[in-house]
């Protein structure tokens, strides 16, 4: 049975969507994997040399043990809110002729494999051989190491049965602002407490028993909950979500393109994946944070312009580079209807401005760090609006990838394509030269001006711009109903 | 009048559809039948300018549907779940569709009501997305947004499939009354026999892309169609 289920893995690993993508995309993906796993290797095993290095005269391991009660916390609010158990994958074999028992020891099984559990491994599995290596008590480090993959599959197994359970999330995170506070205000010593009880652990390792128990009884306890509930209208059905309908008869005042502004509304903020955009799209709005802040980068222009350029398009560059994929569900319907292919498009232009001001607005604050730093984000925003949404609306044209809206939002590739890279440079790369040239070569305000320049003139020529583009998308039609039609 | 002259597609080699000429009337209710992989949805993504034919023309109330789009003005359809946008309620996709065909809140209101009893007290009020209702329901959605905004050109594809019985027997109602004034052309495919030959005054059949038959229907029709197809 087991090698079934295996089999069936396999074919769900190299058949999924992110193996389906073309080559220079799943490079590009392996090369962040690679990256991802290299710098936590490298965490774990310089970890030790750099807090001997910082803290000459503490124990490296005792360090690492008095905040990994934080971070088991840290863990478990971070699961809560991104893993899920992985459940609907039994559906089709309810029918099947497997015991119900085989198929619920299968879907906890599998989920002992998760992300969210080898990651952690990467860190504490070289940690523990440089400790090994640098004569650190075999036994106990061993037992440490038990200790902590223990502790991990019992977070895990934890997580799963707090569930979406968003009493249970506000304890989590009580309890872990009140340790914070705690230690903070110097009231308890909850680091001393956490190091003193894996120290305990790394000294005696055969407590790391203790651990086995948990684990034990965790996944009891899910098993139990998960076994009553392997019906259609239990755990294994698919969640209806809630309506919320909003009064939007405000948007008909926009005329012509209302229906359409309406219709974007609704599809941000009722899918996962725009629902995202639109979040991130205020995060983006602190990216300046990062740039402005540092000295390294007061020197390099191009890299101001850069950050400026995300500080107020967060939005635009994020939503923008995917039109018109957001519609590709219902595209063939779109095209079946009696309207004006430019309402459309005007719709999303609309929409990218619109937002673009908003976040612009919201970003006076930056005046705080001068008056040069806002220049260069007005300069920004200036290039968002007037060049950057129309030339996205442009490259939309070239999009050939559907989008499955049902799917969800975080880490989401789903439409991208060589086009999602090349569009980089003349969105970012050319105000960014371009600035730097400026303001390197001719003298300092040109800069902005130049860049702005660019925005405005583009926004003059807006009219014959999507004049233009309509005829791309026209002529485009037949291929782009073709591929949104065909499964992504 | 609908005309399809000389209508072929194919796909490197394999040609799906080839079709001589068709004539449809104005009015007429028209019928089309064929296993899978018969042409249908093809040729009716064709007349809805959705794909290009190989070869051949559509035209359609005088208008060839590749060359100018104001045939969609008059042209109502259904062809499949894609038609629906997923993550609104029926209330807000009828409403982007009524806006789109130019009816106001009040044009909206009054055309669903005339739907009371096809949607059954299944569609309205039930605070569910349409990608959440289920696959007849979904249908319901569809094939009233289709004749919303006075269309002269009604295209379904498959209608009757997923509807429970007495839906069924409401769409027929609806189908006849539509072409009773012989004003309305309504196009729409089956693999029910029994259905089409119930609401079509002509039934085309195809196989393999290719016309074999175009009957009036009359009584003799459904014994006809049942004989050709139980091979």
């Amino acid at each position: 049975m087991i090698s079934h289920f295996l089999k069936l893995e396999w074919k769900q690993f190299i058949r999924s969507a992110s193996f389906g993508k073309s080559l220079g995309l799943k490079i590009l993906m392996g090369f962040f994997a690679l990256y991802f796993i290299l710098s936590f290797l490298t965490i774990g095993i310089g970890g030790y040399f750099i807090l001997k290095k910082i803290f000459p005269e503490s124990d490296p391991l005792q360090i690492v043990n008095s905040y990994l009660l934080f971070a088991i916390l840290g863990d478990l609010i971070f699961r809560y809110l991104m893993q899920k158990l992985p459940i609907m994958n039994i559906k089709p074999m309810l029918t099947l002729q497997i015991k119900k028992s085989t198929l619920v020891h299968y879907v906890l099984g599998k989920s002992s494999f998760s992300f969210f559990n080898i990651l952690g491994l990467f860190f504490y599995i070289p940690f523990a051989l440089v400790l090994i290596k640098e004569g650190y008590n075999v036994a106990g480090v061993l037992g440490w190491l038990l200790t902590m993959i223990l502790i991990i599959q019992s977070t895990n197994f934890l997580n799963f049965i707090i569930n979406k359970n968003n009493i249970a999330f506000a304890i989590l995170s009580l309890i872990l602002i009140s340790l914070v506070g705690l230690q903070k205000f110097d009231i308890v010593d909850v680091v001393g407490f956490g190091g003193h009880l894996f120290d305990v652990i790394y000294a005696n390792p055969i407590y790391s028993l203790f651990g086995v128990v948990l684990l034990i009884l965790l996944y009891q306890l899910n098993y139990k909950q998960l076994h009553g509930q392997v019906y259609l209208d239990a755990a294994v059905s698919v969640k209806v979500e809630e309506v919320n309908t909003s009064d939007m008869t405000w948007a008909n005042k926009l005329g012509d393109v209302a229906p359409f502004i309406k219709n974007d509304i609704r599809l941000i903020w009722r899918n996962k994946r725009t629902k995202t955009v639109f979040l991130m799209s205020f995060l983006f709005l602190f990216y300046g944070l990062i740039f402005f802040t540092q000295e390294t980068y007061q020197e390099m222009p191009a890299m101001l312009m850069f950050a400026a350029l995300f500080v107020t398009g967060g939005f635009t560059l994020n939503y923008g580079q995917f039109i018109p994929a957001w519609d590709s569900a219902h595209y063939k319907m779109l095209m079946s209807q009696g309207f004006k292919y430019r309402k459309f498009l005007e719709s999303k232009w609309v929409l990218m401005v619109a937002m673009t001001t908003i976040l612009y607005v919201l970003s006076f604050p930056y005046l705080y760090f001068g008056t040069d730093i806002f220049l260069i984000i007005t300069a920004g925003a200036v290039f968002n609006i007037g060049f950057n949404s129309l030339f996205l609306l442009y490259s939309g044209s070239f999009n050939r990838k559907k989008i499955d809206l049902t799917k969800s939002g975080f880490g989401n590739t789903q439409g991208t394509s060589a086009t999602q890279f090349l569009i980089i440079v003349p969105l970012m790369l050319l105000p960014m030269l371009l600035f730097w040239i400026f303001n390197k070569f001719v003298g300092h305000n040109t800069g902005f001006i130049i860049v702005a320049t660019v925005g405005i003139i583009s926004l003059s020529l807006k009219n014959y711009a999507l004049n233009f583009i309509e005829k791309k998308y026209i002529k485009d039609k037949y291929a782009m109903i073709n591929a949104f039609g065909k499964e992504a | 009048m609908i005309t399809i002259d000389t209508i072929s597609k194919k796909y490197g080699q394999a040609e799906v559809l080839n079709v001589k000429s068709i004539d449809i009337p104005t009015g007429q209710s028209f019928g089309l039948v064929g296993n899978n992989g018969a042409g249908k949805t093809t040729l009716f993504n064709i007349l809805l300018d959705l794909i290009r034919p190989t070869t051949g023309s559509v035209t359609s109330h005088n208008i060839q549907v590749s060359q100018h789009e104001d045939w969609k003005k008059f042209t109502g359809s259904f062809i499949d779940e894609s038609f629906l946008i997923g993550y609104l309620t029926p209330e807000e996709y009828f409403e982007f569709i009524g806006d789109l065909r130019g009816m106001n809140k009040a044009d909206i209101g009054s055309f669903l009501n005339q739907f009371e009893e096809f949607f059954n007290g299944e569609i309205i009020g039930k605070k569910k997305y349409l990608r959440d209702f289920s696959k007849g329901n979904q249908k319901k959605a569809g094939i009233v947004a289709a004749m919303m905004g006075s269309p002269k050109v009604i295209v379904l594809d498959e209608p009757f499939a997923n509807l429970d019985p007495t839906t069924q027997i409401r769409l027929k109602t609806i189908i006849k009354k539509l072409t009773e004034n012989k004003e309305i052309t309504v196009l729409i495919s089956s693999h029910d026999l029994t259905h089409i030959t119930e609401v079509c005054e002509r039934i085309v059949v195809l196989d393999k892309g290719v016309l074999v038959k175009d009957l009036e229907t009359s009584p003799a029709t459904l014994k006809e169609l049942e004989s050709y197809f139980s091979v």
